[in-house]
């Protein structure tokens, strides 16, 4: 079974106690309509598992299938710089058709990002490379399409439609 | 499948209409040979879009990817230039399946090569190699694992 590398550390983005029992970490793509069906889905298992959940999100753009997604990507992470990663990863995925450059910085304001820095920051080196550490860490990990989900650092290749998601999870606790 | 350890047998296939790739002339490089069912069909669009992502992390290993189908190179063509795809399809078209019979990943009920990877290092020894479920996508990381094993035994 796939195990996710380098486990979940301090340069991930992660909503919910470090302490949580489960962990979920998606590697998603900002463009991939499978992803934003997800997307929903993930806040309601989040919503479900309550304190028992901790969920982080890895960059998995592919580049040449969604044209637009590695730029959302590092978006997304220039946000993060201004310490709100997961205000523009929720705004990106609600307004998923419309991902050119003039929408992601609409999208920075609206969620009130300071402009000038964002302009600024996001030609850093550090915002690529971080999308692209997170694209070969998942490249090892096993992930064969987005999104891919990791359970506690393995892979999980079972449905993830609501219901059986939040089950699946759930019977997850009792085994820990 | 062919073992690892043995000569990888030498083949020449049609990469686009007008052009012929012979394996032997990919030696100096290590070559991941990805034998797939089908064209437009759903796992192998997401195996060789994936492939297509990670071919920048091949080549850092020296190593070129290409894939082989039993569709002819008029189909690899429009489906290579619908996907954007920046490695050779190659057409094991006629006689049909040659090249997958000769590898030992022929599905003769199906009519379709299996889906099956073997990493070749640059003299063309077969090193590693891998049958995957035929609806499973084997991801990159069996194949990024065999380069950088080649590359720590130098």
């Amino acid at each position: 079974m796939s195990q996710l590398k380098p486990p979940v550390n301090s340069k991930d983005h992660i909503q919910g106690k470090a302490t949580a029992p489960l962990e979920l970490v998606e590697y998603g793509d900002y463009q991939c309509l499978h992803c934003g069906h997800a997307y929903p889905i993930i806040k309601n298992v989040q919503r479900s598992l309550g304190a028992d959940l901790k969920f982080v999100f890895r960059n998995f753009p592919l580049a040449e299938a969604h044209p637009d997604a590695f730029n959302a990507a590092v978006a997304a992470e220039t946000a993060g710089l201004q310490h709100k990663f997961w205000e523009m990863h929720d705004i990106i995925f609600e307004n998923q058709e419309a991902l050119d450059s003039e929408s992601l910085f609409l999208y920075a304001r609206s969620i009130g990002l300071d402009l000038e820095r964002f302009k600024n920051d996001i030609q850093k080196n550090t915002v690529t490379e971080k999308v692209e550490i997170d694209f070969e860490s998942g490249v090892r990990s096993g992930v064969n399409g987005t999104p891919s989900f990791f359970i506690n650092g393995k892979k999980y290749n079972g449905d993830w439609e609501e219901d059986v998601f939040i089950q699946y999870l759930k019977s997850q606790l009792t085994v820990i | 499948m062919l073992a690892a350890g043995t000569l990888a047998p030498d083949f020449e296939l049609n990469c686009t209409p007008d052009q012929k790739l012979k394996l032997s002339e990919l030696q100096g490089k290590k070559v991941i040979l990805a034998f797939y069912p089908a064209d437009w069909s759903p796992v192998c669009s997401d195996e060789l879009a994936l492939y297509n992502e990670t071919m920048k992390i091949f080549s850092r290993h020296n190593a070129q990817l290409v894939g082989i189908s039993v569709d002819s190179k008029w189909c690899h063509l429009a489906f290579s230039h619908d996907r954007k795809f920046h490695f050779p399809l190659l057409a094991d078209f006629e006689p049909k399946g040659a090249i997958s019979k000769l590898y030992e990943v022929y599905d003769e009920k199906e009519g379709e090569s299996q889906r099956a990877l073997y990493v070749l290092d640059e003299k063309g020894i077969i090193r590693w190699n891998y049958l995957s479920p035929m609806g499973v996508n084997p991801g990159a990381d069996g194949i990024l694992n065999a380069l950088e094993d080649l590359d720590k035994s130098k």
